[in-house]
């Protein structure tokens, strides 16, 4: 990896990445610093790309459907809905109501883990672990309600070409209250710990600032554009699914803190709003449930033929966790669709790194980097060139740099 | 943000006007889900290559949209890349999908870069440059952006032609022997039984 710029000089240069094999989606980061300041950044994704496109233009749409399962090991509903959902267009069928519903409550299911984990890896980047064991200890409720349902707890395989493959009956419904309840009664608490605590504000208030006018240009998606003052969710803006059904409203800081200023802090505010959100999307569904069956067509020669029979070209859309995941498949009667693009989340938001990260100190960039909620932890491992000598640091080193921040600060 | 929200049929109406006979298709799709089926509109137009631009600028002048992606097909003779954007989005149900279709020819593979209207664009149009061969005329940043450094040039993994991935870059998983240096598994193998191969 070219780092540029002449040893010994400033700006230093200073790698962070690329591979670390515990990674989902590892990410090469190069920023020029001007001693503790960051001047500029660039990164190189795509470190594991593992061409799961061009897999999937070789199969079927019923195994591509697993295959998006596998997409992510944290959206594991997102892809496949958006890909079922783009397929489903195509062949021009209809999804059952109770489906529609069954796969609004998996995805709200996931997006309560994805915050929530999301919630204490923040914090740990802070340095406040006994708030990471606990966001990470009441995540495991909706991990075991997911298993409860789908039978997974990662990769979900609920979603299928024309419904879901499995129900939600009425003898469930308690348990899935039981998590409701257990998350309302939650709520206030955690809101409080994470917005209330004093070293979080310090560290999170006006840093990794991204402005309303830098979000519209950089197309970023999901709680970033919403902590940015951009008002749009998909599950709002364009009803699919059980979405149209639903009262919601897209989740804005200036609605709960009374200003947006599109710092790291909006964004926790609107991700813990959200988990709320999403308990009360599960209740509305639970409440008004359609009944009939869960699957257009559940003998899979039937539904492998009529996918053959498909021609055309569609694009679905969900709102994951992280923001809009869409999938854009043409096919054209063959067996494997001619064309499919995946697009991630974290596709849109990684461009908005450089303009967050700008001016911020070395310490603020794990904080800031999982402040977009990205598919990947890049400070893994840095390496530091100052005077042409090379030293490592490993992730747990940049860690300690951004831990003794939080202490410095706290006096 | 938006002074007036025009119908689905007004936006066509708004290319035609514009592009006249340049806009070789343009079909408006609802998609009703869920036990209300509500409607969800998607906006498919396709113009002629030289109109992308204007077309953009069109979608620009009606409301800034989002770009999700661009998408694109190898049809054999020719490319097909579509730009797909949300316009209209933070109305509650009012959220068009609006993609817009150009078609270039194998024997000139050009499509000037959109970036300057939409900073955002330059992360898929890389995308495509690597994934496609499509050369984006004026992009701030040619490198690569998934693929490895030491990927072959002159491949482009999402070409059904002679410029695809070769059968010579394929590993299939099942043809891929337990390796020899490996310790011995755990538990030995079972007894093979008549007629059961390998």
């Amino acid at each position: 990896m070219n780092t540029g710029g002449k040893p010994g000089t400033v700006p230093y240069t200073v790698p962070i990445g690329p591979v670390h094999p515990a990674l989902k989606e590892p990410v090469m980061f190069t920023f020029k610093m001007n001693g503790e300041v960051v001047e500029s950044v660039d990164f190189a994704p795509g470190q594991t790309h593992r061409g799961i496109e061009w897999m999937g233009m070789r199969r079927n749409p019923v195994q591509i459907v697993h295959l998006t399962d596998r997409i992510c090991g944290i959206c594991g509903v997102s892809h496949s809905l958006a890909f079922a959902r783009a397929v489903e267009q195509i062949m021009g069928i209809d999804v059952p109501a109770r489906a529609d519903y069954v796969r609004t409550i998996v995805a709200e299911l996931e997006r309560i883990q994805s915050h929530l984990l999301w919630a204490g890896v923040a914090v740990h980047e802070l340095g406040f672990d006994s708030l990471f064991y606990l966001a990470w200890r009441v995540r495991e409720e909706s991990m075991d309600v997911i298993e409860y349902i789908t039978g997974n707890r990662v990769n979900y395989g609920i979603v299928q070409i024309g419904g879901v493959r499995r129900d939600i009956t009425e003898e469930q419904y308690p348990r899935i209250k039981r998590c409701l309840t257990y998350y309302r009664d939650l709520q206030d608490k955690l809101f409080h710990l994470f917005m209330n605590d004093a070293s979080i504000r310090m560290r999170c208030r006006d840093h990794g600032v991204l402005s309303r006018e830098e979000a519209i240009k950089l197309c970023v998606v999901g709680p970033t554009a919403r902590a940015s003052g951009v008002k749009m969710d998909v599950r709002v803006d364009y009803p699919y699914s059980a979405y149209g059904d639903m009262e919601i409203e897209p989740v804005m800081p200036d609605a709960i803190l009374g200003e947006t200023r599109g710092d790291v802090y909006d964004r926790i505010v609107v991700r813990l709003v959200e988990i709320g959100q999403s308990v009360e999307i599960i209740q509305q569904c639970l409440d008004h449930m359609p009944d009939g069956p869960v699957m257009w067509e559940s003998k899979y020669p039937k539904l492998l033929s009529a996918c053959k029979k498909a021609a055309g070209e569609a694009v679905g859309r969900h709102e994951a966790p992280r923001g809009e995941v869409l999938h854009y498949v043409r096919m054209d009667g063959q067996e494997a669709p001619a064309t499919w693009k995946v697009k991630g989340s974290s596709y849109s938001n990684l461009i908005s790194w450089p303009v967050m990260l700008k001016g911020e100190q070395i310490a603020d960039i794990p904080i800031i980097v999982a402040s977009i909620d990205p598919c990947l932890s890049c400070t893994d491992r840095v390496a530091v060139i100052r005077g042409g000598r090379r030293e490592v640091m490993t992730k747990e080193e940049l860690t300690r740099l951004s831990i003794e921040k939080t202490r410095r600060l706290k006096g | 943000m938006t002074v007036q929200i025009l119908r689905p049929e007004e936006i066509v109406e708004r290319f035609r006007g514009a592009f006249g006979e340049n806009v070789l298709e343009a079909i408006v799709k609802e998609r009703k889900e869920g036990a209300r089926k509500n409607p969800a509109t998607n906006i498919w137009i396709r113009l002629k290559q030289e109109y992308l631009k204007p077309g953009i600028q069109t979608l620009i002048e009606i409301s800034f949209p989002h770009l999700s992606v661009i998408a694109g097909s190898d049809l054999g003779e020719e490319v097909e890349l579509v730009y797909i954007f949300s316009l209209y989005y933070g109305v509650r149900h009012g959220e068009y999908m609006v993609s817009i279709a150009v078609r270039l020819p194998k024997s000139d593979l050009r499509i000037p870069t959109i970036s300057d209207l939409i900073p955002g664009a330059v992360f898929t149009e890389r995308e495509k440059q690597e994934m496609l061969g499509v050369e984006v005329v004026g992009i701030p940043d040619p490198r690569r952006l998934f693929l490895p450094e030491d990927f072959p040039e002159g491949v482009y993994p999402w070409r059904k032609d002679e410029t695809g991935i070769p059968d010579s870059m394929i590993k299939n998983l099942w043809q891929v022997k337990r390796p020899k240096e490996r310790a011995a598994p755990p538990v030995e193998a079972k007894e093979k039984k008549g007629g059961v191969q390998e």
